[in-house]
């Protein structure tokens, strides 16, 4: 059988895990095998019927007393238990944050290798994975070795679709034996972020600035214009490293991956690390002195010229329109 | 307290990655090296540690002779030494990286050193692995918390804090740990010029390192199809912007 990781925060499901139950059952299916899913912690047990249509037909359900928060290593260790018992051909995980730091926890309790972030994969011995390189500006194909392979799925690659599972749904409730070292790493507090402004990522309308801004006062501007356009600011790693913005507004490889209607860059090149961060936006605008801008090649509409005398007189031109 | 920071040397890629005809690399012919932005953060906090707290901070790299640039860099913002697993220039997968790199601090601590910090990477910029550091932290039995944003260091112990779902998760750990570092962290400084020349100065320790492992095998690289548009130029300098409000409206965001 193939085995999924499902992602959640103390019963929350991360919806990343659709994706990856997607990516799993389209495997599943080509080597005629059951596709199984593991659900960490008591709290997580409402979200087992749910999976059922997404082709899941075993939950694993690991119960204990301790798992009522994350703890990677315990989690780690509850997968591995499930490997050791129930000898899945694949175990997969979403390639976030913690689906990344689960799986390569199991990849070393059990000496296995692990690819993350995989796009395809091509059953065999070995499986032929594709996955990708520099946070999606390049692809890799290669060879995964290991009983069971381990992979985590890339994000926001594979649409969701929901699929048959056969007969009804089986749970099967486990208790890993845990110990004290499992629980090492552990959240032992949370605190919520205090941010009432848009937020990057879900924001509709980016404006974003790079090193041509020239300064932390140059994006007065910008930011009055995703004030008017209800957007939010964003910024190339060229401005957080000088410190005009912090790294929170940053755009790129690592940074923020946003996904608006329409990214306004201005003063932006174009570099790879940065346009792997907004390749989800549907639109993008360019302002730039530079016509051979490379921004420009990844940009519906563009505007050749100086930021600080098109950005201010486009804000008087939105605000003429408000008031009328 | 000494601290030890792993980095690994990568080409600083332009607008566009144009591969080898094999496939096989990146066509770095004029391309300059760097490290990712999450290992200079991770240099960055190391120099901190150590300013705070005395004792010696250690860079370590994996990969060929050319990588002591990478390792002279950082010894120009403060890092004492460096260690170089030189190898052939050969990609190198996470397993076997990691299993070299915990060799050689077993090695360190045979020759009198033990670290108390492990830093690394949030993830390699070139190959995103996501599990190095996961797996020294496993072969030395020590705890790790990736990704972090925030590190204190109080009474043998460290708080952590990452940035999970809904905002920060908090993690304490005892001392020694492991910590992949994600950029935010803090800013890094710049190198100073009598920071340059002393780092030419430090010592870096050479060690052919043994492979072991290397069961992810690359097969070849390659570009994503993408889209490349042809932008619609509105116009130049201000004039163009009662066009682009035109388009604003037809799109309904304004
Ligand atoms: C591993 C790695 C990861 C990285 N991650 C990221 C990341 O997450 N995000 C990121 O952004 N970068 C990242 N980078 C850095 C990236 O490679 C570039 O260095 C950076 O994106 C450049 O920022 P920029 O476009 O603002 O600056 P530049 O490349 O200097 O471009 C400035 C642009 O502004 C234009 N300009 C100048 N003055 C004006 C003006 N007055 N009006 C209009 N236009 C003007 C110029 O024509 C030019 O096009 C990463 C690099 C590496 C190696
Ligand atoms: N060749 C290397 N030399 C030194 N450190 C490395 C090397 N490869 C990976 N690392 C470290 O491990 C982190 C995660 O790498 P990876 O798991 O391969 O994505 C990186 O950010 C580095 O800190």
């Amino acid at each position: 059988m193939i085995l999924g990781l499902i992602e959640h925060d103390r019963g929350m499901l991360n919806e990343m895990s659709l994706e990856m139950l997607t990516f799993g059952r389209d495997l599943a299916n080509r080597l005629n095998l059951p596709l199984e899913a593991v659900l960490i912690g008591e709290g997580a047990n409402a979200l087992a019927e749910g999976l059922q249509a997404y082709g899941v037909s075993k939950v694993h359900l690991v119960q204990h007393p301790r798992l009522d928060d994350y703890a990677p290593e315990a989690w780690a260790q509850s997968v591995v238990e499930l490997i050791e018992s129930e000898k899945p051909q694949a175990v997969m995980a979403s390639g976030t944050d913690r689906g990344n730091e689960v799986l390569a926890y199991v990849g070393a309790r059990t000496n296995l290798p692990m690819a993350a972030n995989c796009t395809e994969v091509e059953p065999g011995d070995p499986y032929t994975v594709t996955r990708v390189r520099w946070g999606g500006s390049l692809l890799e194909e290669a060879h995964l070795t290991g009983e069971p392979k381990l992979l985590t799925v890339a994000p926001f690659m594979i649409p969701v679709e929901e699929g048959e599972a056969a007969g009804e749904l089986v749970l099967n409730t486990v208790t890993p034996a845990l110990d004290d070292k499992d629980f090492r790493v552990r959240v032992v507090e949370r605190v919520k972020s205090t941010g009432d402004t848009v937020s990057l990522t879900d924001a509709r309308v980016v404006v974003g600035g790079g090193r041509g801004v020239g300064s932390s006062e140059g994006f007065e501007s910008l930011d009055e214009l995703a004030a008017l356009l209800e957007g939010a600011v964003g910024c190339s790693r060229a401005v957080t490293n000088q410190g005009w913005r912090p790294h929170a507004d940053q755009i790129g490889q690592t940074g923020a991956r946003i996904a608006p209607d329409l990214y306004i860059a201005c003063g932006i090149s174009g570099a790879i690390q940065h346009t792997v961060g907004c390749k989800g936006a549907k639109q993008i605008l360019v302002i730039n002195a530079d016509p051979e801008a490379p921004i420009l090649s990844k940009a519906g509409y563009a505007v050749i010229g100086d930021l600080h005398e098109v950005v201010p007189v486009l804000n008087a031109e939105i605000k003429k329109l408000k008031n009328q | 307290m000494n601290v030890l920071v792993c980095v690994k040397r990568v080409p600083s890629t332009g607008a566009k990655i144009v591969l080898t005809e094999n496939q096989r690399e990146i066509e770095t012919r004029y391309l300059g090296f760097t490290v990712s932005p999450h290992e200079e953060c991770a240099v960055e906090e190391a120099v901190r540690l150590v300013e705070a707290r005395g004792g010696a901070s250690v860079v370590l790299t994996l990969g060929p002779e050319v990588a002591v640039e990478q390792l002279r860099d950082s010894m120009a913002l403060g890092i004492d030494r460096a260690i170089l697993l030189e190898t052939d220039g050969s990609e190198w997968d996470s397993m076997a990286t990691a299993a070299a790199i915990v060799e050689a601090v077993r090695a360190q601590h045979d020759a009198g050193t033990d670290f108390d910090v492990l830093l690394f990477g949030n993830e390699a910029a070139d190959t995103g692995g996501y599990q190095a550091p996961i797996r020294v932290a496993h072969a030395l039995n020590l705890p790790c918390v990736s990704g972090i944003k925030s590190l204190e260091i109080k009474d043998g112990a460290a708080i952590a804090k990452r940035e999970g779902p809904g905002g920060w998760e908090v993690f304490e750990v005892s001392l020694p740990a492991v910590f992949t570092v994600k950029e935010g962290i803090n800013l890094p400084r710049y190198p100073s010029l009598p920071g340059r020349l002393k780092a030419k100065k430090k010592p870096v320790d050479r060690i052919e390192p043994q492979r072991n492992g290397g069961k992810l095998k690359m097969v070849k690289l390659m570009n994503p199809k993408e889209e490349v548009s042809q932008a619609d130029v509105l116009g130049e300098g201000p004039g163009a912007a009662p066009k682009i409000v035109e388009i604003l409206k037809e799109m309904g965001v304004v």
